[in-house]
């Protein structure tokens, strides 16, 4: 019986096996990018609002602190969402007319809430709190990025399970002093050593990285 | 399974049962006798679900269909979140913290009783239901019916809009039609208007019925429902020749005897708050413990609980009583009683030695001789005025007994006298006895008739006229506590649709003033009346009464009386004699028939039987024997037959029980009613239940059941003789009894010890630790629990009465939804906690059952974490064993491994995604569970989490009791605690130091958090149904805890 395979056929058998692996390693290569790209996570990308609101103006230009308006911040698991009402109270004064405030002044007129669009989106299983992490000493700017400098805000990390992990297994690189939990464009360079010895201070009350990994503590 | 197997009778059975060789614990009867299918169904965690392999699918299709879904699986992470929206208030609530649940104070009422609560408010949204601590009739607890009442607010099938012969119309065009009519009747005083409403204890109410009475004299108020206090009234007249309120005070008897009275099953949570705090057994030895006597037909939650029962007839239960009388010393009593009369004296003895510290109680469901015996005895042994009080009637209305009132309405009617009925809640078209049936021929007499009531039921068919009423965490309003007090009703959420309450329908019929709100209404009568607080104006004094829920100073007024002799002689009236004595009584869960469309009330387990979704007629073994019932079942209704039934045991049992027709009082019930055999039921006598046979319920509950109301007659409420008779057809009965099985270690699960044994001998139930013989690197683990709260719980034994309010807590709490029957048939409930009830002794003769609540035990070394391939269940640094929805695949493994069997599985979508009335009630905090997903206790690690950061926050630790799991917080026994175990000075703590103390299946070495105190029988040695308890073998010694 003649062979049924050409002498060559071993190299290709062998060829392929390589290629086999490379190719399946390649593929899980391009999976493990895009289930990270913006694409996916929706990093990076600037949603159209029905207020074309400006946090660098109002932040960054007119100094208003974050809690001004997202008043809950530190006491509740949300942060809160300011109510017309907080808008109003300064625009029924100043820019009173602008037509780009006209959406804010229906919603007052007609007592119709504005509807944002959610730019950071956790999963539902996924319960973050914010009062929580202030309190312990992480900065807005840690998670959201610095929003003083967004004339649109954007999602600044991926918010996936991987980022919030990196952060609970060292949580200590992210602790700020309390006096620059608000400002978003705090560079940790310029810290103090008083503010330091805050910083060490802090970290020393912080649990334990077995219970901030513990499932629990996200989910529920 | 040999087919000549189902040949064989109950007689094998029998056999089984005097052979004494039944085991010590067993929670079924299918269980009791051993029956080898069962031990097969057992071995099936689910028994339905369990398919054969299908041969189709060979090794490679298999690998090739894992492969494409594991490929599959790998992309479910490339899913693009859909956008969503954030939607702000446009003025904030001044109080409300988003993200931050607010209490408010109510008050829920069920017969004319209320108990105070605390509702959460998410946002505005009733969420959950809490006990208000502040107010007497609650101290913090409620029952299931309470929690069960947040799925009443947003059950989509309630009536949303006024109707007109069925048709929509607007309360506009209401209010012109019913006051042109009312103005029509004005001229004779309202002589042809009656009004029809439940027992109405609040004082707004009264007030705006004596303002009826003065702008139509001769109008009407009649109050009836169908469970009422009518005996109890009747009793009071004939002990005392006037109506007084009887109140208990458990806290302070040491010897209690119930007769055919259920105080662990009521609405009123106090009165086993009461129990419980004498209950507790302190192992100091300072305080006793009570005991309690049940003399009752019909096995309850207080008969499982009570430390010597006796079953008696409805008929021999006058008897029964004046014999107790008579050995107490009540003059003149005489009794022919003669069957246990050493039970009955030797009881009286020790009623009799704890004179001044004993309370006799009489049921609801007696007649009124034994209430008026009840009241003697009780005045026999001094307990008046100190653990028996009587004050001054809660309402209005009690001098006539309902049902003489509601003859008096029929009466009217029938004769043409009415023209006018407005029925106010209730539903008496349903609900009222067979020959006082507010039936459509009936009610055709009435020319104009009017209906208020949450749901278009039965009575609001025959009405012309249907208004939808408000939820009660939607209405302003006041109810009176069992002592008096009256709490304020406050509303929680804008009625979520065009509904009014009774307060506004009453105001209607006013002259002036008639579209006064509620609040107006309620806050006006307060005004005028004054409320008695030190210091501040009225609005102060308001704003204090409705935060606290408790408006002070309105406890009702202590009553003097006197014990009248002439009824001593009497001897009726009575409960009727026959060959089939049958008790009425209402269902457990659904009660009157008002919870009947409350899928948590149907899906709940009735406390004894563990069945759901329907009622069933209870019988004695005896009796199902005599009359051949539920003794064997056909062969093609085994396991995965034609019907898909779950389990059905060829030896007889109840699962798939007979239909029968049940006759009494010469009446007969038209739909077959499926027998039960309960265990210390007395022979020869039926116990049906009402609530069922709903025609227009609902989604829920129309169809379900048997209407028991079909035999009640107004001279026979509770009781009758008739007769049954098997009609030749089965029927399913969902029963969770067998599911969840924990095989063949029962003296490992549940620790029952005599008082004075172990008082003797307090290492009874010592149990040896094998913590140094774990394989698994344990002090790595134990450094870790060092360092952080060690969360655990115990549940005392000897203070859970199985009263069920745990079960719907952790359902309203944890998003758990409801399955239906057909489910539960396949083993598939969700509850995440159970209430497993074990009965020691003979079917015959049982002791118990004792109850035992079984949750996820939180094991340290949890069998169900190695087994899950995708690390779905693993081990917190708190030591919880916590389930990760998103991660878990559905495989079953830790649910196969799991030996106290508390995992619970999605097998169906169960959840209701679209309904928009369920997305409002659920608890934010907490996960929507899907299909495919593994769920189970948590020991609510959403208030773990809320406590521990509200602490971090703050920088301390968490305090003893700031987390309260929601089985703990509703228990009206405080059975449940928790805690951290690291704080040696936590209760929990000191319960597990507690010589009770034992872990269920301690010899699998799974090192549970969660562990039991043993319960404890208080037992009379001189009973002639005293068990000596039995003699233990010796026990190698361990090492101790």
């Amino acid at each position: 019986m003649a062979q049924l395979f050409h002498r060559a056929a071993n190299s290709i058998a062998k060829a392929s096996i390589v290629i086999l692996a490379l190719t399946g390693g390649l593929a899980f290569y391009v999976y493990t990018q895009v289930s990270r790209s913006s694409y996916l996570t929706n990093q990076f990308s600037e949603r159209p609002q029905p207020v074309q609101f400006s946090h660098k103006h109002h932040v960054g230009d007119d100094g208003i602190d974050c809690r001004y308006c997202h008043t809950a911040v530190e006491t509740s698991a949300s942060a809160g969402m300011p109510p017309t009402q907080t808008c109003m109270a300064c625009h029924s004064q100043i820019w009173a007319d602008s037509p780009y405030l006209e959406p804010v002044r229906a919603s007052w007129r007609d007592n119709k809430p504005i509807e944002w669009i959610r730019v950071h989106d956790l999963p539902e299983y996924t319960y973050f709190n914010h009062s929580i992490h202030i309190s312990k000493g992480v900065g807005c700017a840690s998670c959201h990025g610095d929003v003083a400098n967004m004339p649109s805000v954007y999602q600044a990390n991926t918010l996936q399970m991987e980022w919030c992990l990196s952060c609970h297994r060292d949580p200590a690189p992210n602790i700020r002093p309390q006096s620059e939990i608000f400002n978003t464009s705090w560079d940790p360079a310029d810290i103090t050593p008083a503010q330091q010895k805050e910083v060490d201070a802090k970290i020393k009350t912080l649990r334990s990285t077995q219970l901030l990994t513990s499932c629990s503590t996200c989910h529920r | 399974m040999a087919s000549n197997e189902s040949t064989k009778d109950f007689a094998s059975l029998r056999e089984k049962i005097l052979g004494q060789n039944g085991k010590e614990y067993w929670r079924s009867l299918e269980e009791y006798v051993d029956a080898p299918e069962f031990g097969d169904f057992v071995k099936r965690e689910y028994p339905a679900h369990a398919e054969e392999w299908d041969d189709s699918l060979n090794r490679r299709n298999f690998i090739k269909v894992m492969g494409a879904s594991l490929a599959l699986a790998g992309l479910s992470g490339c899913v693009i979140q859909p956008t969503e929206k954030i939607i702000p208030y446009v003025r904030q609530p001044e109080d409300l913290i988003p993200g931050k649940p607010l209490f408010y104070a109510t008050a829920m009422s069920l017969g004319g009783i209320a108990t105070g609560l605390l509702a959460k408010s998410n946002e505005g949204r009733p969420t959950k239901i809490e006990g208000n601590p502040g107010h007497p009739g609650s101290l913090g607890a409620t029952d299931a019916r309470a929690q069960a009442s947040l799925l009443d607010l947003y059950d989509p099938d309630r009536s949303q809009q006024p109707l007109f012969r069925g048709n929509p119309k607007s309360w506009q065009a209401f209010l012109s039609d019913f006051r042109g009519k009312l103005d029509e009747n004005r001229a004779d005083g309202g002589a042809g208007v009656r009004f029809l409403t439940e027992t109405a204890t609040s004082p707004t109410l009264v007030a705006q019925f004596d303002r009826i009475k003065k702008e139509l004299p001769n109008s009407q108020w009649i109050q009836y429902e169908p469970v009422n206090a009518d005996n109890a009234t009747e009793g009071s007249k004939l002990a005392f020749g006037t109506v007084v309120n009887t109140v208990y005070k458990f806290d302070e008897a040491d010897c209690v005897l119930t007769i055919d009275a259920d105080i662990f099953g009521g609405f009123n949570v106090r009165y086993m708050k009461d129990f419980a705090k004498k209950r507790r057994y302190h192992s100091d030895g300072k305080k006793d413990m009570s005991r309690i006597y049940a003399i009752e037909t019909t096995v309850s939650l207080t008969g499982s609980k009570a430390d010597h029962r006796l079953a008696v007839k409805p008929s021999q239960m006058v008897d029964v009583v004046k014999a107790v009388a008579a050995k107490v010393g009540v003059a003149g009593a005489v009794s022919g009683y003669s069957d246990d009369t050493k039970w009955v004296e030797e009881m009286a003895k020790d009623l009799v030695a704890h004179r001044g510290r004993s309370i006799v109680v009489a049921g609801d469901n007696q007649p009124a001789l034994v209430h008026a015996f009840a009241h003697a005895i009780n005045a026999a042994l001094d307990n008046v005025g100190k653990t028996v009080v009587y004050t001054e009637p809660l309402s209005v209305g009690t001098e006539t007994a309902q049902i003489d009132q509601l003859k008096a309405l029929v009466a009217d009617i029938d004769a043409g006298k009415v023209k006018m009925l407005v029925v106010l809640g209730g539903n008496p078209a349903y609900n009222t006895p067979i020959d006082l049936r507010l039936s459509l021929d009936r009610l055709s007499k009435v020319p104009f008739r009017v209906h208020l009531g949450t749901h278009y039921d039965e009575t609001g068919e025959l009405c012309q006229w249907h208004i939808p009423a408000k939820h009660y965490l939607e209405h302003w309003g006041d109810a009176r506590a069992f002592d008096g007090t009256v709490a304020v009703v406050q509303p929680l959420i804008e009625p979520l649709y065009d509904g009014h309450s009774v307060y506004e329908m009453v105001q209607v019929c006013f002259e002036t003033g008639f579209e006064k709100k509620d609040y107006d209404i309620v806050r006006e009568y307060w005004q005028a009346r004054g409320i008695v607080a030190a210091g501040g104006n009225f609005e102060d004094k308001w704003r204090a009464a409705v935060h606290d829920g408790v408006v002070p100073g309105t406890g009702a007024a202590a009553k003097s009386v006197t014990l009248s002799k002439s009824f001593v002689g009497q001897t009726g009236p009575q409960a009727p004699a026959g060959a089939i004595e049958i008790s009425i009584l209402p269902d457990p869960t659904v009660h009157d028939g008002r919870f009947a469309n409350n899928g948590w009330m149907q899906e709940l387990p009735k406390p004894l039987t563990k069945t759901t979704w329907d009622n069933v007629a209870y019988i004695s073994p005896a009796t199902a024997r005599k009359l051949g019932l539920n003794q064997k079942v056909e062969d093609r209704s085994r396991a995965g037959g034609a019907e898909g039934t779950s389990f059905v045991n060829t030896k007889g049992g109840n699962l798939f029980s007979d239909l029968v027709t049940l006759t009494c009082n010469g009446l007969e019930i038209g739909k077959g009613v499926p027998v039960w055999i309960q265990p210390g039921q007395p022979d020869d006598v039926v116990t049906i239940f009402m609530g069922y046979g709903r025609t227009r319920a609902g989604k829920v509950g129309t169809g379900i059941g048997y209407n028991a109301y079909d035999v009640r007659k107004s001279d026979a409420m509770n009781f009758g003789a008739g007769e049954i008779a098997a009609r030749g057809e089965k029927y399913t009965v969902a029963s969770t009894q067998t599911h969840f099985n924990i095989e063949g270690r029962e003296k490992q699960i549940l620790q029952v010890f005599d008082l004075e044994a172990f008082n003797e001998n307090p290492d009874l139930g010592r149990q040896t630790d094998y913590y140094d013989l774990s394989m698994y690197p344990y002090e790595e683990f134990q450094k870790i629990y060092d360092t952080n709260y060690r969360w655990g719980m115990t549940i005392d034994l000897n203070n859970c009465v199985g009263c069920n309010a745990c079960v719907v807590a952790c359902q309203s709490e944890n998003n758990i939804p409801v399955v239906g029957k057909e489910q539960i048939e396949r083993s598939r409930e969700m509850h995440w906690m159970r209430i497993d009830a074990y009965y020691t002794g003979t079917a015959e003769e049982p002791q118990g059952p004792h109850f035992q609540p079984m949750l996820c035990q939180q094991c340290e070394q949890a069998p169900c974490e190695p087994v899950c391939p995708v690390h779905a269940t693993v081990h917190s640094a708190e030591g919880l064993n916590d389930m990760v929805y998103n991660r878990c695949v559905g495989t079953r493994y830790c649910s196969n491994n799991c030996p106290y069997k508390v995992r619970r599985f999605n097998f169906m979508l169960y959840q209701d995604w679209d309904t928009p009335q369920y997305k409002l009630m659920r608890n934010p905090e907490v996960t929507v569970r899907s299909r495919g997903v593994m769920e189970k206790c948590t020991y609510c690690t959403q208030r773990i989490s809320f406590a521990r950061i509200e602490a971090e926050k703050e920088g301390r630790k968490v305090r003893d009791g700031e987390v309260m799991t929601a089985c703990q917080s509703v228990c009206p026994t405080d059975a449940i605690v928790f805690g951290d175990l690291n704080d040696k000075e936590s209760a929990v703590s000191k319960h597990k130091v507690d010589k009770r103390n034992f872990t269920v299946l301690y010899d699998l070495n799974t090192q549970p958090r969660t562990t039991y105190l043993a319960g404890l029988k208080n037992q009379n040695r001189n009973m002639p149904d005293y068990k000596a308890p039995a003699k233990k073998e010796e026990k190698k010694a361990g090492s101790s805890h």
